[in-house]
């Protein structure tokens, strides 16, 4: 169980995070980020086991994962 | 936005001059990374070269210096000799560091001072759009090697461990866990620590160095071409060895061996 | 040599730190000494003739100085090493001649645009290329104020003695602080190598950093919790780059450019000699200088009976059958020496006035003429004659005063 953000004024749209989660949390979206390119959306953030993989490979530090307490 | 990024980075410039997809990012988010888990900010400045990768420490909220194409080692030893307690991390690139810096790399090298390298290496010449660089793979297409690269790449790892470097790491930004361990590792070295990271650039080496130009994809390429030694093993044809490649915590730091040599002379200072 | 000085003084060199003492040192190791007492903690450098002996004796007095020195791998690595060393707090300087002063410049254009405040010497040698390493020139006059690509202010200073290569290191290092500029000691091998009497101070001079209101770029040196960003690109007050806004950016040029420029006069160093009743000047600087006061000399009739035959004009009066003692008193050539010790910036008004009431202006030179144009800018009113000589040979006072009896019609 997490908070999954993506800040609109930081991505660029490479679509990295779609690729690296391994639950697939992350899916294409129509939205546009402040780039001009599609962003995407985050789906299913029940499923996330924070590993912090996108966090970590989001080129431009738009992910921010928190960890919400269960309870 | 990122937490890190909120405590490492100046928000007002982002965002970042990177392409969509740059490895450059992911060396940022690492570096700081390292930075935070040792809590030395303040302790810590950065010296950076011209080029992609060099602009990767101007975004952060520290004291940096972006200087000139290649002499990053240069004014990063200034700097190590005027402040010897503080850390210095320098970004530098391939063509930066590898090739108008490589003599500014074999004589840091060799001093085995104090500094901690990290080297983005995305096998071409990005900024200037697409040429061919010191460690471009042989038969790559660029934009100076329209028939394919001739030239044998350069490995600045072997290159730094041959001159002397006490901690040399390669990693890929595949590898982001293990590349923050590296740079932490490396800063926490008393020595000339020289980290290579493979660096995707989707862009401009894309097509003719990878064949690939999504970012996901040059990522999975990483992991499934690199191999980490073990003992025993047989070394994999074709793939690039990465982990830590040397690391001698007994090699004796060339500022220390400065004040051994005048102590030992009884040459009183100040 | 001391240059007596009729001029007023600019600036007061405030040698009182410690008691003085007088010591028989080379050019290049008064050099050495003045960076010393001037502050200098970090050097950094690359043996070149003929500025050798600056680094080696720095090698030992800056690491008792507490400093740190180290020998780099090429010239480029040395004034960049330099650089690092001035943003982690230490006064710093390098010094090298021709082939390796060109490298700098690179580096040179880096300190100019982060206003970064560093003494560079350049002992110069001969030129063009490897040259003559171990002969004397000025052939780097404009390569020290126009060096660097691009546009920028700089401040350059000329010692024709060994107690001025020591007093204007000292000055060197508070010029670079008070306008954080990158400030060069064009020495020449001649000043480099000879050795006399001079005056030094133990102990070291306080000087103070950074005037803020010449400075754009940002200022607080590192590890002091600013947060720094020093920016080879054109860049705002925080370091940010600003090279995509052309008005931004001209306004950058020009201030890193009218910080130097405006303040000329202030920077201004020139020396007078004879010069209250002259009205033929020689403008002269570094080891040329020398020569040129002995030429005032022999002008103005200080006898010397051994100089006269060595003169040509003297030689061609006895070849022409005119009795010798008619002409060995030249005392009625009211000749003058207008000494140039900061060559950049120009100090124009200086040398309007200091030159107000000569008609005839001599330049003498070891090369082709270079900073004679600058003066024939200025001087458009009035004849102003190049001297320039190349291969390594300085002036000899008797080629000045010949120069000048010829250009005063004395042999006609």
């Amino acid at each position: 169980m997490a908070r999954i953000t993506v800040d609109k004024a930081c991505c660029k749209g490479c679509d990295i995070c779609l690729t690296v989660c391994p639950k697939k949390i992350f899916v294409h979206s129509k939205k546009r980020n402040n780039y001009g390119t599609n962003m995407p959306d985050v789906s299913g953030a029940d499923g996330c086991i924070v590993c912090r993989t996108c966090e970590r490979l989001c080129p431009d530090g738009a992910i921010n994962v928190e960890e919400e307490d269960q309870t | 936005m990122n937490k890190l990024y909120k405590k490492y980075i100046k928000t007002e410039l982002l965002p970042t001059l990177f392409c969509p997809g740059c490895g450059n990012g992911i060396i940022q988010y690492a570096a700081i990374d390292a930075i935070d888990s040792l809590g030395i900010k303040d302790q810590v400045a950065c010296v950076s070269g011209i080029g992609c990768s060099s602009w990767i420490p101007c975004y952060y909220k520290m004291d940096v210096m972006h200087t000139m194409h290649g002499r990053a080692l240069a004014f990063a030893q200034g700097l190590k000799l005027a402040q010897p307690d503080k850390k210095i991390l320098v970004f530098t690139g391939d063509g930066d560091c590898l090739a108008i810096g490589g003599n500014h790399l074999l004589h840091a090298s060799a001093r085995n001072i104090d500094l901690t390298v990290v080297m983005a290496n995305n096998y071409i010449y990005g900024m200037t759009g697409g040429q061919k660089s010191p460690s471009t793979p042989k038969g790559s297409i660029t934009k100076t090697t329209p028939f394919g690269s001739i030239d044998e790449p350069i490995d600045g790892c072997r290159l730094a461990m041959t001159m002397g470097a006490s901690y040399v790491a390669r990693w890929t930004t595949a590898h982001p866990v293990q590349l923050a361990k590296a740079i932490r590792e490396g800063m926490e070295h008393r020595g000339f620590s020289f980290i290579e990271v493979l660096c995707q650039c989707p862009v401009q080496a894309g097509k003719g160095v990878y064949g690939e130009k999504e970012p996901a994809n040059i990522l999975k390429y990483y992991k499934e071409h690199t191999y980490q030694y073990r003992e025993g093993m047989e070394i994999p044809e074709g793939k690039v060895r990465i982990g830590t490649l040397k690391h001698d915590p007994a090699a004796e730091e060339y500022i220390q061996k400065v004040e051994k040599k005048l102590i030992s002379q009884g040459i009183k200072r100040g | 040599m001391v240059f007596p000085s009729a001029g007023e003084k600019r600036f007061d060199m405030e040698l009182n730190a410690s008691d003085p003492k007088k010591v028989v040192l080379q050019g290049n190791e008064a050099c050495a000494k003045g960076a010393l007492y001037a502050g200098c903690r970090f050097f950094a450098g690359y043996p070149i003739t003929p500025s050798t002996e600056i680094i080696e004796l720095m090698s030992s007095e800056m690491q008792k100085a507490g400093g740190a020195f180290i020998q780099m791998e090429d010239e480029i690595g040395s004034a960049c090493a330099i650089i690092g060393a001035r943003w982690g707090g230490k006064k710093a300087m390098t010094a090298t001649s021709g082939p390796g002063y060109t490298l700098m410049q690179e580096a040179i254009g880096y300190a100019a645009v982060t206003e970064t405040p560093i003494v560079i010497v350049n002992v110069q040698r001969g030129g063009p290329s490897t040259g003559q390493p171990t002969l004397s020139s000025q052939e780097d006059v404009y390569q020290a104020r126009y060096g660097s690509h691009g546009d920028y202010g700089i401040i350059v200073l000329s010692p024709s003695s060994v107690q001025e290569m020591y007093d204007f290191t000292v000055r060197a290092f508070e010029l670079s602080e008070q306008f954080r500029t990158p400030v060069i000691l064009l020495s020449d091998e001649v000043v480099g190598h000879m050795r006399e009497k001079i005056t030094i101070h133990d102990g070291s001079k306080n000087i103070k950093s950074g005037t803020q209101k010449f400075v754009v770029s940002p200022h607080a040196d590192f590890f002091q919790g600013e947060n720094s960003l020093v920016e080879g690109q054109l860049h705002d007050e925080w370091g940010r780059r600003i090279g995509h806004v052309a008005e931004q950016s001209g306004r950058f040029i020009q201030n890193i450019n009218k910080k130097i420029q405006d303040n000329a006069d202030r920077i201004a160093d020139i020396r007078t000699y004879c010069m209250e009743d002259a009205d033929i000047a020689i403008v002269a600087y570094g080891s040329v200088a020398r020569p040129a006061a002995n030429a005032v000399k022999l002008a103005r009739g200080i006898r010397d009976e051994r100089i006269l035959p060595k003169l040509k004009v003297f030689r061609d009066l006895v070849k022409r059958g005119v009795p010798a003692t008619m002409h060995t008193d030249y005392s009625h050539l009211k000749v003058g020496l207008v000494k140039i010790n900061s060559l950049w910036p120009f100090p124009e008004e200086e040398l309007k006035r200091s030159t107000q009431n000569t008609e005839l202006i001599i330049v003498p030179e070891m090369n082709v003429g270079k900073y004679c144009r600058e003066v024939e800018r200025v001087l458009k009113d009035k004849k102003v004659i190049s001297m320039p000589k190349s291969g390594g040979d300085i002036h000899t006072p008797h080629e000045i005063l010949d120069e000048i009896l010829k250009e005063a019609g004395v042999n006609e």
